[in-house]
């Protein structure tokens, strides 16, 4: 099946005027909730240049942290694997499963997990894995994708999740209570934990100083996995990595409040070694970032902390939905991350943004969002996968624009095709025509107007 | 090449030139008159409740006035034996875990956050399992923000530790705050006040 | 003082009036204006779209047409930022470079380089101020809300200089409108849905007119507004600062 492209699906999602109204309130709420608590701190601005300039710091001496992880990690009794993209990652994990013949996996929330396609690999393998993030076990239970990297089910009503919950988990039908479909998923949910024999969880910030790594969640899932399991395997980017721990109370403060606007997320679990009997493994993955490291235009996209605030700010992604993404991680920074994953595949997502650069103002890590969306739609022009007619369409109106005669005599003309706008054709075949007039053209443009008036 | 020297090698090849790390300036961090105040402020917020007590004494006789019918624990100086006891409870003994009562080593004014590591925890599912949990925290041990939080304590003195800041919750059935989602559905700090110390 | 107009290709086909209003505004000020007749483009549609490589022969007419100015002044934000950061020419780079620091926008021009304090103009309305993209976050002419900074704005200082004028406080401060460039008719569906959340805002918080220092967004809107039957107009900022001057 061919993956629609971002307008086509965002299209398709605007149909449903009433829940796109919904989705874009309820996503502009976490954005003016991100706003109050920062505007709580009255460093906040600090904080991020900070923030910034540790990440900053940190990828111009990756390869020394990483490997000063490595060492600290392994000497904390946790076994350090390296993997060079998903597929690889998929397999180490597959072969730590396999190696001790474990059925009951739990995973709490892991972005590389889903870059990776993780979960569809271990199927393939005859191992089904159990999301327990209450979102992602919702689009789970719904064999859908997350649309959003922090609230994975924001694209659902609550009626939905009480349909899909009656059918799964035998709740009462048309119950669309919230407390009561939650407290039915931790029940679900407790049963697996109880018996789980091996937890999967993603990694937040993993410190170069100690060898130990950080997992952020409000439900504890992730914790209630690694703290039950006697395998916990924890996966995380080659960007992940931060040079110390007193860098977390930067980090810290800047993730919940970005993300949600809560002052820090309930638990902020710091793993260091395993406990007594556990075994503790750790998949380190590249997956294109050291790529994208080596673009010196793009690099610094690899700062992000995974916070979504870029989500919640855009007003492209309030009113198109995660899905419309087509990828792991939607958004304004999956726009700019995902076209170095697979440039034609993802040709339409920096195209999918106004360049209105709200991403860029409340990123927390001041990663230049929109000037990269600008970059890479320079980029993947240049590479060939722009739309046919769109090329030609561009080198039409950079000739009629280079030349100041072609451009009064089709502005003459144009005032009543309005030919040299392209956007401005007035019939039913051209979307700005669809549901917007065009402006009614005047007598004489400014140009002839001043002609007379003025020389 | 393996995986590892070749990621390693591409990293090294393709990092940009040096940028140094900033110096934090303390001085440019919020100051709060009475943290502790804060603190509390910040914990009702975030769904959790706090209790002012003179001191230990006082906790303990709390714990005995739970609901002995239900599982119960208590870990605060807990002898060696018992120690050894509660690590090995694995997650089917504690499923039922009702109450737990657990030492904190230092509260965060600004997240109303506390540090609770694994020396504290004895056994690291304690306070994510149980459903109502009681963090002890002495008022003279509330630092202003996270920046203050690192300064006290080597996060890797002991194998694991959390912040935790509040009860569990979730928010992802249309962004409607429930309290109690995996772990505890309250929490209760019992604030050992500075003066009766 | 050497001031050139440059007026963009769409305000000088479809909203000359708005131009008309830019220059009257200027001299109105004393100053002599120049309107160097051979521009068209700063080239922005293309390189917005990807097609930066194709502005070449935009950049080189802009360098022709504004070299030698003490200030280039534009009603349009999102031109003036595109000049600002993208203005190259193989043929006399060390000109393009130098006309980067020259352009202004118009309300900046005013308020930072005139540093006017008093208008006499009148516009008797209830006023909604769409901020546009560019000009707010791109050139700074307003605080941002997404930033924990001081505010202040540029166009609603000068706004706030016209008699009678009643500026309406919208719930979305500085939301995209969604004209976008191209992405107004390759993302036809969020731009619409964009500019009618937008223009809602004004409509319900009572705004007569919209203005702006974009007719970019405001064509857009305008758009909207028109297809829709609403009776809210759309006015370029100079027209208001030049209404009842003269």
């Amino acid at each position: 099946m061919k993956v629609q492209d971002h307008a086509q699906a965002a299209a398709q999602f605007i149909k449903d005027e009433e829940r796109t109204d919904w989705h874009d309130e309820t996503l502009w709420f976490v954005r003016k909730k991100r706003d109050l608590a920062a505007h709580g701190i009255p460093e906040w601005e600090q904080l991020r240049e900070w923030a910034s300039q540790i990440k900053d710091h940190t990828l111009s001496n990756l390869s020394h942290y990483l490997e000063s992880f490595e060492q600290k990690a392994t000497a904390n009794g946790i076994r350090v694997h390296w993997a060079a993209d998903g597929e690889e990652h998929n397999r180490i994990v597959h072969q730590i499963i396999a190696d001790h013949d474990l059925k009951r996996i739990v995973k709490s929330k892991s972005m590389l997990t889903e870059e990776c396609h993780l979960n569809e690999y271990l199927i393939q393998k005859g191992i089904s894995v159990v999301d327990t993030d209450l979102g992602e076990r919702i689009v789970q239970l719904r064999k859908e994708a997350p649309s959003h990297i922090v609230l994975p089910a924001i694209h659902l009503k609550k009626q939905d999740v009480s349909d899909t919950f009656h059918d799964f988990l035998d709740t009462e039908k048309g119950n669309n209570d919230p407390q009561y479909l939650t407290e039915a998923a931790r029940q679900h949910l407790r049963d697996y934990f109880i018996a789980s024999e091996l937890a999967i969880t993603g990694v937040n910030f993993a410190i170069a100083e100690t060898g130990g790594f950080v997992v952020c969640t409000n439900e504890g899932n992730a914790d209630m996995g690694a703290h039950t399991a006697n395998v916990h395997i924890a996966c995380m980017g080659i960007e992940k990595i931060i040079p110390k721990a007193e860098h977390l109370g930067v980090f810290l403060r800047l993730l919940a409040r970005s993300a949600t606007g809560q002052p820090v997320t309930t638990y902020s679990s710091h793993f260091h070694r395993p406990r007594e009997g556990q075994e503790m493994h750790l998949v380190i993955v590249d997956n294109g970032r050291t790529r994208q490291l080596g673009r010196a235009d793009f690099r610094n996209s690899l700062k992000c902390i995974r916070c979504a605030a870029c989500f919640n700010t855009c007003p492209v992604y309030r009113r198109s939905g995660g899905h419309s993404y087509h990828t792991a991680v939607a958004g304004p920074i999956g726009s700019i991350l995902n076209p170095n994953l697979d440039m034609k595949a993802n040709a339409d997502l920096p195209f999918a943004s106004t360049l209105c650069g709200s991403c860029s103002n409340v990123c927390p890590v001041k990663i230049d969002i929109h000037e990269q969306l600008y970059k890479w739609r320079q980029v993947i022009v240049q590479a060939g996968y722009a739309p046919v007619s769109k090329k030609l369409g561009m080198e039409g109106m950079a000739a009629v624009l280079s030349s100041p005669a072609l451009y009064h005599f089709s502005g003459k003309m144009g005032r009543t095709t309005l030919k040299y706008a392209p956007f401005l054709v007035n019939n039913g075949f051209n979307p700005w025509y669809k549901q917007r007039d065009m402006p009614a053209p005047p007598a004489e443009s400014f140009g002839e107007w001043y002609q007379k008036n003025r020389s | 090449m393996n995986s590892r020297d070749r990621i390693l090698q591409a990293t090294a090849e393709n990092q940009p030139a040096q940028r140094d790390l900033p110096v934090i300036d303390f001085e440019r961090l919020i100051r709060y008159d009475e943290p502790a105040v804060v603190f509390e402020q910040v914990l009702t917020k975030i769904g959790g409740q706090l209790v002012r007590v003179k001191n230990l004494e006082e906790v303990k006789n709390r714990f005995g006035e739970e609901d002995q019918e239900k599982f119960c624990v208590d870990v605060i100086d807990c002898t060696e034996e018992d120690r050894l006891k509660i690590k090995a409870w694995k997650a089917t003994d504690l499923a039922l875990l009702h109450t737990l009562y657990i030492k904190g080593s230092f509260g965060v004014a600004e997240n109303s956050a506390v540090w609770v590591d694994e020396l504290a925890m004895v056994n690291r599912l304690l306070p994510f399992i149980c459903e109502h949990l009681f963090i002890v925290l002495e008022e003279k041990e509330i630092v202003p923000t996270m920046h203050h939080a690192y300064q006290k304590t080597d996060v890797n003195r002991t194998g694991f530790g959390s912040f935790i800041a509040g009860p569990s919750k979730t928010a992802d059935i249309e962004q409607s705050l429930v309290i109690g989602a995996h772990g505890p559905r309250s929490l209760t700090i019992y604030l050992i006040e500075k003066d009766s110390l | 003082m050497k001031v050139a107009l440059f007026i963009p290709c769409y305000v000088d086909q479809f909203y000359p009036k708005a131009a008309i209003a830019t220059l009257e505004l200027l001299e109105k000020f004393g100053l002599e204006v120049s309107y160097p007749k051979n521009q068209t483009c700063c080239g922005q549609p293309m390189a917005n779209s990807g097609f930066e490589h194709l502005t070449k022969g935009c950049n080189n007419l802009f360098v022709q047409n504004f070299l030698g100015y003490d200030y280039i002044v534009c009603p349009s934000g999102s031109c003036v930022m595109h000049i600002k950061d993208h203005l190259h020419t193989e043929e006399n780079e060390a000109a393009a470079q130098d006309i980067r620091t020259k352009v202004y926008e118009l309300t900046e021009f005013l308020v930072d380089v005139l540093k006017i304090e008093k208008l006499e103009a009148s516009f008797p309305h209830k006023v909604g101020l769409h901020q546009s993209c560019h000009g707010q976050r791109g050139l700074k002419l307003s605080q941002m809300t997404e930033l924990m900074a001081e505010p202040f704005s540029k166009p609603g200082h000068l706004l706030s200089m016209v008699n009678g004028l009643e500026l309406v406080e919208l719930d979305r401060k500085d939301e995209c409108c969604g004209f976008g460039g191209t992405f107004c008719v390759t993302e036809e569906a969020v731009s619409v849905k964009m500019g009618k959340d937008r223009v809602l805002d004004h409509e319900r918080n009572g705004a007569e007119y919209i203005t702006a220092g974009d007719l970019s967004c405001l064509m857009h809107m305008e758009g909207i507004l028109k297809r829709r039957g609403s009776k809210v107009k759309i006015i370029h900022i100079a027209e208001i600062l030049n209404h009842h001057l003269s």
